[in-house]
């Protein structure tokens, strides 16, 4: 048994984190919320820079070959400073491309992704789906020798950002991925609760290109649902210790009654159950990472994901309901992180699956055990 | 025990029932149903209606334009106006400065402002918080210092909601700094907004919305004659107005209407099987609580008011009771809907201002941020349990 990150993880975790303190504070990030593509290219770079666009690709095409483990300090370091450019919604289809795709398609597309000079989205949801990735209403029909797709994937983070988009369609053969150029599709761009940059993706007999096996795309969604679920559960635990470590200094700071409200026993109480919530969040989202990464099989890797993901949702929930009321009317503000940090952990909360899909996704793993 | 309205009582709701169908504008109700921001104009056209027929202010002496109802009818005419969806009538005039001044006002101040207030000639904000003071009010700082016959101000007010559409602010200022209690040397100000040395700046909340500001008074002058009963009591006016019998504070018919609104929205969202989720269990559940919590609410606000009706006392710590459970069914609402629209809650508003985009379901999730606010302000939640705890318990 051994919790601690390896000398190199650790030493790229405090890179990110080094870098996003000094150039992504607060005020910095408001000005790219604000600017009119809602993400910053020059950020972007400095992200390739540190190596993080390269980190779960594989070394062969110029990645660290990194897994969901070594994610973990960067996603908590994006949490905590709430990163709105699309990282992990690139990095997720990058992977995803890394399992399923062909030689050449790899060969086209990561070497720039890590460069940082590509950035993907993977375009899963469906408006009558809600966290149901199988159920696919999107269709592919083949056209001489590529494939044609018709539907309307929703929601779709990091896609007016990309260049291309994996796609989840259905063919005669069942659920299948393909990539499709982005300018090739019409998108409808939206701004998000948590600040980020989305859009429903209209395909309209749309151009692409198959990405694995046809009709056997399933396991490689259901695997990168999992991978883009441990990053999440990560990246939560990054807000929700900003969330504590803001309310625990609101509380030693803000002075009602002549003393810090946080001697009120009434506040206290509830402050640990924050820092519990947090701890325990901290400890799904390792379980959830180390089994994405070293599960002895998908069943296994599910199960772990989906309980992380209980807590953490959860966890989420709690934590920023209870930042945001301790704070008072100063947590409703604008102008407070912790109402930005509210807003994100909200979205985290449902963000690949809420609470209750993971529950019955748990317990539909244990009933087929 | 009968929990039920008398025949009297019903016949009385179905009149203010009829009533408002046949009166309230058509686009408020949308409006109100949508969730969509009320202008200034859409809040006073409500309060003008109801001003009109004589229903805006039922709680005052009939004298001065009050209908003369006891508790229950009252309470019916709330709760119907919420359940209908009638845009909320601006507290700050009717329920607060009105009172006030009918309790400390002088002859002169009532005729001055109250008939002012009813017809929505003048729209009031309220100047409590302070930057430093908000549970602990009595800490407050601004200052007003009396010069001749005026008194000139100097502080800061904060959380003022909607101070961007008012004439006036009734304000508690310190007068006296030397008071050997902070409760003392407190006077309660009436000043008009557009006093020279007042600035407004919004505050924006998480949402994105601009409901409340910062109100900063540099040197304004007022005249005396605008001071609410003494000076050095604006602690005794500024209690009574806290605990002022607030019969709504559950806001009941307001929360029904949603969770029906809520079930209907939840009929149409797929859950993750392709069935509505209104179907899921698990999403029932939740949903069912509420609205078990609401009708417990229901029955335990009836009962203070029979209570009250009988004894003629107004009520004490249970308001707080009220505020508590009040608040936290309409956040649990938000929520719930929030939940039904899944992962489409998630876009907020187009990016490009493009069509085509569901401005309803975009609403849901800064709603339910925004809703937060319920148990932070009129006396935080916590501040309500420590009431019921000294008050009702005795701790």
């Amino acid at each position: 048994m051994n919790f601690d990150y390896s000398e190199e993880q650790q030493l790229l975790a405090d890179a990110v984190r080094r870098y996003l303190a000094k150039d992504y504070g607060f005020e910095a990030r408001k000005k790219i919320v604000a600017s009119p593509e809602g993400w910053s290219e020059a950020v972007w770079r400095q992200l390739a820079e540190l190596g993080l666009t390269g980190l779960p690709i594989p070394a062969e095409y110029g990645g660290f070959g990194g897994g969901a483990v070594d994610m973990i300090g960067p996603m908590e370091a994006a949490g905590e400073a709430l990163l709105v450019e699309p990282y992990a919604a690139t990095m997720v289809a990058a992977r995803l491309l890394a399992r399923a795709g062909s030689e050449a398609q790899k060969r086209a597309i990561l070497p720039q992704v890590v460069e940082g000079r590509l950035r993907l989205a993977f375009a899963c949801l469906e408006r009558g789906a809600r966290h149901d990735l199988s159920r696919i209403g999107t269709r592919a029909r083949r056209a001489g020798d590529g494939w044609r797709l018709s539907g309307e994937k929703v929601a779709v983070v990091g896609a007016p950002a990309a260049a291309r988009l994996v796609v989840s369609a259905r063919t005669e053969k069942g659920a299948s991925l393909f990539l499709v150029e982005a300018g090739e599709t019409k998108q409808r761009p939206c701004v998000t609760l948590d600040e980020m940059r989305a859009a429903d993706v209209l395909l309209e007999d749309t151009r692409a290109e198959l990405l694995g096996a046809e009709g056997e795309a399933m396991p490689w969604i259901e695997e990168a649902a999992d991978f883009a679920t441990a990053l999440v559960c990560a990246e939560a635990v990054g807000a929700m210790k900003y969330a504590c470590d803001a309310t625990l200094e609101y509380l030693k700071t803000r002075k009602q009654f002549g003393v810090p409200i946080g001697s009120f026993q009434a506040l206290q109480h509830r402050m640990v159950d924050m820092v519990i919530a947090t701890e325990q969040a901290r400890s799904m989202a390792c379980l959830a990472a180390s089994k994405v990464d070293g599960a002895a099989d998908a069943c296994e890797r599910a199960r772990a994901v989906s309980a992380a993901k209980i807590k953490i949702s959860d966890a989420a929930r709690h934590v920023s309901q209870e930042s945001v009321q301790l704070h008072g009317g100063m947590g409703m503000s604008e102008e407070m992180k912790v109402s930005h940090t509210f807003r994100r952990l909200t979205v985290i909360a449902g963000e690949w699956g809420d609470a209750e899909h993971h529950l019955a996704r748990f317990a539909a793993l244990e009933a087929a055990r | 025990m009968d929990l039920n309205y008398s025949k009297e009582e019903l016949a009385f709701r179905d009149e203010v029932r009829g009533w408002i169908a046949e009166n309230l504008p058509q686009d408020l109700r949308d409006k109100v149903a949508n969730y969509e921001e009320l202008s200034k104009e859409d809040l006073l056209r409500w309060h003008r209606i109801l001003a009109k027929k004589g229903w805006v202010a039922p709680h005052w002496p009939v004298e001065w334009g009050g209908t003369g109802w006891g508790v229950v009818e009252r309470y019916i005419f709330e709760e119907e106006c919420g359940y209908a969806g009638a845009p909320p009538l601006v507290p700050f005039g009717l329920m607060m400065c009105g009172p006030v001044l009918l309790r400390f006002g002088t002859e002169a101040q009532k005729k001055r402002f109250l008939p002012r207030i009813y017809n929505g000639d003048d729209f009031w904000c309220q100047g409590y918080s302070e930057p430093g003071s908000g549970s602990d009010l009595a800490s407050l700082k601004t200052r007003a210092e009396r010069r001749g016959d005026r008194y000139i101000v100097n502080g800061q007010k904060i959380w003022t909601t909607l101070g961007h559409y008012a004439d006036w602010i009734f304000c508690l200022v310190r007068t006296d700094a030397n008071a050997a209690k902070k409760q003392e040397g407190i006077s309660f100000l009436l000043i008009d907004m557009k006093s020279p040395g007042i600035t407004v700046r919004p505050l924006i909340l998480m949402d994105g919305g601009h409901e409340v500001n910062e109100v900063f008074f540099d040197d304004v002058e007022v005249p005396v004659e605008n001071l609410v009963y003494e000076e050095g009591k604006g602690w005794t006016v500024a209690k009574y107005l806290l605990g002022y019998e607030r019969l709504n504070t559950g806001r009941i018919g307001a929360s029904k209407r949603e969770l029906a609104r809520l079930k209907e929205f939840a009929a149409r969202q797929p859950g993750d099987d392709g069935r509505p989720i209104l179907e899921d269990p698990r999403f029932r559940d939740k949903l069912t609580r509420v609205e078990v919590e609401l009708a417990a609410l229901e029955i335990t606000n009836l009962r203070f008011l029979d209570r009250m009706r009988r004894t003629g006392q107004p009520p004490g710590a249970e308001v707080s009771l009220l505020k508590i459970k009040g608040t936290e069914i309409q956040q649990a609402i938000t929520e719930l809907f929030m939940q039904a629209a899944g992962p489409l809650a998630r876009a907020v508003r187009p990016a490009d201002g493009a069509a085509g985009f569901d401005r309803f379901t975009g609403v849901l999730a800064p709603r339910y941020c925004n809703f937060r606010k319920t148990t932070i302000y009129a006396g935080s939640n916590e501040i309500q349990r420590n009431i019921i705890a000294k008050m009702t318990l005795g701790l």
